[in-house]
């Protein structure tokens, strides 16, 4: 589903982020991205949602080379995928339902259809009830399941998650790796980056780990 | 671009079929969403909204009141346009016998329309009517007055030379005194009015350029506060068109309210200098009505107003959304 082939980063200023990266991720694979800060997780995983572009190397997604994709075709690439960020990036001014709501309105799907889908992936990450709530009455672990039901809720094969429980206590990330784990079982593709090591280890998935831009390790 | 792409098709959107009606539903729907939605947000920031819709309409107040203005001039001037008439004073020692013969020739003419002679007495009356000097003229033994023939050339000759030219050959004439063209001034306010009018499309076009620019910041401002807001649409995959439509409808709103609120100013200033209007017109003994802007003439303001809107928005999110990316 997803290939990196001697994937380098460079930034003009701040040198390689990330240096000969190479690696398969196969549909319906569950998998960490790990490092110490600055390692190059993000720039990663930038990579793959075509917010940058390698400097040299490919980046496959679905079969796609990223780099032949023109900047007009980027929308259709990011549908394929979920996004979910550490600080959740909701909208204040909107609702829950409408956060959720967002990805079904940017691909057209049809009014009818979009508000059983949204209560659908709300349901699934336990918020049902709370559409008309505006995400800063939410708690945080809330606000990241918005994140997570916005990400999930036009079904798209690849979930990438940034931090997803950089924010949250150890029992609220428990849960959000759980819907993850849920979200592997119905074959979706899942790449979570993040550096809480006792969490990983719990999770018993493969780990891909990343120093100063190369990747060391890569345990299945 | 093929139209299959927009169809947010994967594989793992199972079951999920967009029919054409499903896609034109949508389609409406983004659309009137847009359309409110860009509407309740200038709703929201009634301040801001304020000021930016009292600037705009200023502008086009400006415009259209220097227009209406112009329309009513020429409305005035334009019921003098027919008073091409010559009048051709008589040497005093002229009687009155002799000016109705030289009137009888004249009429045999063909260049002439219409040729009315007007006697020292009738002079005289008309004078008093509208000098005002009314009785005092009575102390007058004799009347001053020549005897006038009034002629009316053919429109074929009204042309400028054609118009010389016959002064020219009234004023040879062993009975005349001196020809002179009515209402030369008026020639003078029609050339005059020329001009403005050609005033009236320059400072309309540069008031124009003036929205395209108020409106283009205005968009440019509510983009700058709306960033997280496009960059997320960006992350989830909305095209640029989708995320322009709402920020193009803001434009569109703006310059149609903007235009209607002109309108309320243009009719206010005209209803303000009605009454000072007819009280000039009453001196004359004319009954004027001002002219106000027709309903053709405010849809059309409000539809150039419109298009500003759209096209001032469109062309700052050309280059601004490009800035904004995801981050």
């Amino acid at each position: 589903m997803i290939r990196f082939t001697g994937v380098t980063k460079r930034y003009p200023d701040a040198g390689d982020a990330l240096r000969d990266v190479s690696f398969y991720l196969k549909r319906g694979e569950m998998a960490f991205l790990t490092g110490h800060s600055g390692a190059g997780k993000s720039t990663l995983l930038k990579l793959i949602a075509v917010m940058e572009r390698c400097s040299s190397g490919t980046v496959l997604l679905d079969g796609q080379n990223l780099n032949h994709v023109s900047d007009k075709k980027i929308p259709y690439i990011r549908r394929k995928l979920g996004l979910i960020f550490q600080d959740y990036k909701l909208l204040h001014d909107r609702t829950v339902f409408d956060n959720v709501a967002l990805p079904l309105v940017v691909a057209g799907f049809s009014p009818a259809d979009i508000p059983r889908r949204v209560r659908a992936a709300l349901d699934k990450v336990g918020l049902l009830g709370r559409e008309r709530k505006y995400p800063l009455t939410l708690s945080g672990g809330e606000q990241q399941r918005v994140g997570i039901a916005r990400a999930v809720v036009h079904k798209p094969p690849v979930i990438l998650a940034d931090e997803p429980t950089g924010n949250l206590d150890p029992q609220l990330s428990d849960e959000i790796m759980d819907l993850f784990e849920q979200f592997k079982q119905v074959g979706t593709t899942v790449l979570i980056a993040s550096h809480d090591i006792a969490l990983i280890k719990q999770m018993r998935h493969r780990v891909l780990q990343l120093d100063h831009g190369k990747l060391t390790e890569d345990k299945p | 671009m093929k139209k299959n792409k927009h169809k947010p098709v994967t594989r793992h959107n199972r079951g999920v079929s967009v029919s054409i009606q499903d896609k034109f539903y949508a389609f409406l729907h983004i659309h009137a969403h847009a359309l409110f939605s860009s509407l309740g947000r200038l709703v929201r920031t009634p301040f801001t909204s304020a000021m930016t819709l009292l600037v705009l309409a200023l502008a086009i107040a400006l415009a259209g009141s220097f227009y209406i203005l112009v329309v009513n001039v020429q409305q005035i001037t334009g019921d003098l346009q027919s008073s091409n008439r010559i009048s051709l004073f008589l040497k005093l020692e002229v009687t009155p016998k002799q000016a109705q013969k030289l009137a009888q020739n004249l009429k045999k003419n063909t260049v002439f329309q219409e040729i009315k002679l007007i006697s020292k007495d009738q002079a005289m009356e008309e004078f008093k009517a509208y000098s005002g000097f009314g009785e005092a003229l009575n102390a007058l033994q004799d009347n001053p007055l020549p005897i006038v023939i009034q002629i009316l050339p053919k429109p074929a000759r009204l042309d400028q030379v054609g118009l010389t030219q016959l002064i020219d050959q009234l004023e040879n004439l062993p009975e005349a005194d001196f020809a002179q063209l009515d209402m030369q001034w008026v020639k003078r306010l029609q050339a005059l009015m020329a001009i403005a009018r050609t005033g009236v499309i320059l400072v309309s076009l540069l008031l124009a350029f003036a929205v395209l620019f108020i409106i283009g910041n205005t968009i440019r401002l509510e983009l700058q506060n709306r960033s997280d807001e496009v960059q997320i649409s960006k992350l989830v995959g909305a095209t640029d068109v989708f995320i322009r439509r709402p920020f193009l409808y803001s434009g569109f709103w703006v310059g149609f309210f903007a235009a209607l609120i002109a309108w309320i100013i243009i009719t206010l200033i005209l209803l303000v200098i009605n009454q000072p209007v007819a009280k000039l017109f009453a001196l004359y003994d004319v009954t004027y009505q001002i002219i106000y802007l027709r309903f053709s003439e405010i849809i059309m303001m409000c539809f150039l107003s419109s298009a500003l809107g759209i096209l001032g928005a469109w062309s700052v999110l050309r280059y601004q959304l490009q800035q904004i990316r995801p981050e």
